[in-house]
């Protein structure tokens, strides 16, 4: 199981001071949480993509090798990654070399976005939302797979003879997510290419997280990648936790009462009865979390949202120590009744791995293994 | 036949609730298996608002879309406001989930102080269900505050307009059983609004 945190990146006033920090020391601080997280024991840290503010995140890739300089073990990853409305030439390119100088410590996961002018923004019309996601994922899962790329599409401008460099680190592309709150078809590309699904489990009630994700587990399934229940499952969620439930909720009420996605609309109680927001002591956030299960099945991967609504970074500090006091139990928790055929998240060992099974096998050793158009030989090496 | 009478009346009581029950009633004179649930978006309105601030839907509202999604038929009452359908009543039907009214055939009610607001089901309503695509009955019935006391016409109107539902129904029903091909869900088991897939990936590659 990997536990993880990420972020959207808001820059938000502080609803008891009144302030907002700068940019500058924003962006300082989501290197801070990102170290903070790997040092409390944590295994992800995923980042978020916008080109609006109150968001500083427009360059994931930037920030995440930053923090791949100042970790060791952390798996860095985004939330999400806007597959509609980058080029996926780019997105290729990126994350291959992220992939390289993080020595493999690097997934992505594919979202739409939601935020409509971006769209036009970068030339593209929001109605043509999953059409967009389906053909750059489509191009892109090739430019990592294919040394020479001839390809043409609807949305973007034709290519041939095209390699996209860096190839990626050993030849393993980076794992992909699909995030998706209510597309089936977002749900259904996931199971068609074996990806992992990951749903946000933050505005919606379980039962609706529960029947996206049977509904890829189901699909996965028909796609021949292996069984339902052994299909790659991540979840979000959200928590703010103090020794005492009462000082956690006393705490976190005006922050929830502020916050631009939740001000105005329904109470803490209500919204944390709804959804899987839970505000209240270690054992609670313990419990509450290792229920998702019921609703999932077994799962790989638990990201929460801790840097929000405009909570000092102190604060959030605090949340990842009080996270890593409760993690072995979380991780217990979690492998508790895990059958030993359910797998775990594909990581880029994991995935070399396999492929080193397959090459052992014979069925793709005719390839070599020298770039034919580079002539790079030295990326081989482990 | 599942009629669904979804009224956005305020005060309790309240004439829209008054109208959408009478309507209800009347169908179910004609049609006595008719099964009628009824939807009052007052009991869900700071949920309504809440959906529509952070797109957290509450149990209870949840529960009323699902009921407005499974209709064969809907009756739709509001109050008339300042000129035209009550905010409330519209709030309502901009949180139902994209394109479950399409083809459904809606009856729509309206209630005001005085019969010069008749023309608010024309003027405000008609638009907003052709918007969602909804077979919308040309008949609406408006209940001033007298046709409570004075007229036998509003009876009529309501038996009439009960009538025409019915029969607006059932030919629904038909033309959904005589479409040659009903373009059959992919996945046979995800049948809640919303999650339906009607195409398997190759096909939607294929038709980007």
């Amino acid at each position: 199981m990997q536990i993880g945190i990420f972020s959207v990146s808001d820059i938000t006033v502080d609803p008891t001071t009144g302030r907002a920090p700068t940019e500058a020391q924003r962006i300082r601080d989501i290197v801070t949480i990102a170290k903070h997280a790997e040092d409390v024991g944590l295994d992800v840290f995923a980042l978020g993509e916008h080109h609006n503010p109150p968001f500083f995140s427009s360059s994931p890739t930037t920030t995440l090798a930053f923090i791949a300089a100042r970790t060791e073990s952390l798996i860095l990853s985004t939330a999400t990654t806007l597959i509609t409305t980058n080029d996926p030439v780019k997105i290729a390119e990126d994350f291959a070399m992220l992939q390289h100088l993080a020595g493999g410590r690097v997934d992505l996961m594919m979202g739409r976005g939601n935020t409509g002018p971006v769209y036009p923004w970068f030339g593209q019309d929001i109605r043509d939302g999953i059409r967009l996601a389906l053909e750059n994922y489509a191009l892109l899962h090739r430019l990592w797979r294919e040394d020479v790329v001839d390809w043409e599409g609807k949305f973007r401008t034709p290519l041939h003879g095209f390699t996209s460099t860096p190839r990626p680190l050993d030849d393993v592309p980076p794992f992909v997510w699909h995030g998706s709150i209510r597309s089936p078809e977002i749900a259904e590309q996931a199971a068609y290419y074996g990806d992992g699904f990951f749903h946000n489990n933050i505005f919606w009630a379980m039962d609706h997280t529960q029947r996206m994700v049977e509904l890829y587990r189901r699909r996965f399934e028909h796609y021949g990648h292996g069984r339902a229940d052994q299909a790659i499952v991540g979840l979000g969620g959200q928590f703010f936790m103090r020794r005492n439930s009462q000082d956690a909720v006393a705490e976190f009420r005006p922050y929830f009462d502020d916050a631009p996605v939740y001000g105005g609309g329904p109470s803490l109680e209500e919204f944390s009865s709804y959804t899987p927001l839970t505000v209240g002591s270690p054992q609670q956030v313990l419990e509450r979390t290792l229920s998702f299960r019921d609703h999932v099945g077994h799962y790989q991967r638990q990201l929460f949202l801790l840097d929000h609504a405009g909570l000092p970074t102190k604060t959030v500090l605090e949340q990842l120590d009080l996270l890593g006091e409760i993690l072995p139990a979380m991780r217990e928790g979690f492998d508790a009744g895990r059958p030993a055929d359910v797998p775990e998240a594909p990581t880029h060992a994991s995935l070399l791995a396999a492929r080193g099974a397959v090459d052992a096998g014979g069925l793709d050793r005719d390839v070599p293994v020298r770039d034919t158009v580079t002539g790079a030989t030295d990326r081989i090496a482990v | 036949m599942r009629i669904v009478v979804v009224q956005a009346g305020l005060g309790t009581p309240s004439s829209s609730r008054m109208l959408g029950e009478r309507l209800g009633a009347a169908v179910r004179g004609i049609e006595p298996d008719a099964e009628i649930v009824e939807v009052s978006v007052r009991e869900v309105a700071s949920d309504v608002v809440n959906r529509q601030l952070t797109g957290v839907a509450s149990p209870a509202l949840a529960a009323a879309l699902a009921d407005v999604a499974s209709a064969d038929g809907l009756i739709a009452v509001s109050p008339v406001m300042n000129g035209s359908m009550g905010g409330l009543f519209k709030l309502f039907f901009e949180v139902l989930d994209e394109g479950v009214l399409r083809d459904t055939p809606v009856l729509l009610g309206a209630t005001g102080g005085t019969v010069r607001h008749t023309l608010a089901i024309d003027a405000s309503m008609v638009p907003l269900f052709h918007y969602l695509r909804a077979r919308v009955l040309p008949g609406g019935v408006f209940a001033a505050t007298d046709d409570w006391g004075t007229s036998a016409s509003l009876t009529t109107r309501i038996d009439e307009a009960a009538a025409a539902l019915v029969a607006a129904v059932r030919r629904a029903a038909f033309d959904d059983a005589s479409r040659p091909t009903p373009l059959k869900p992919v996945d046979a088991q995800s049948s809640d609004a919303g999650l339906v897939l009607e195409m398997d990936f190759e096909s939607m590659l294929r038709d980007l």
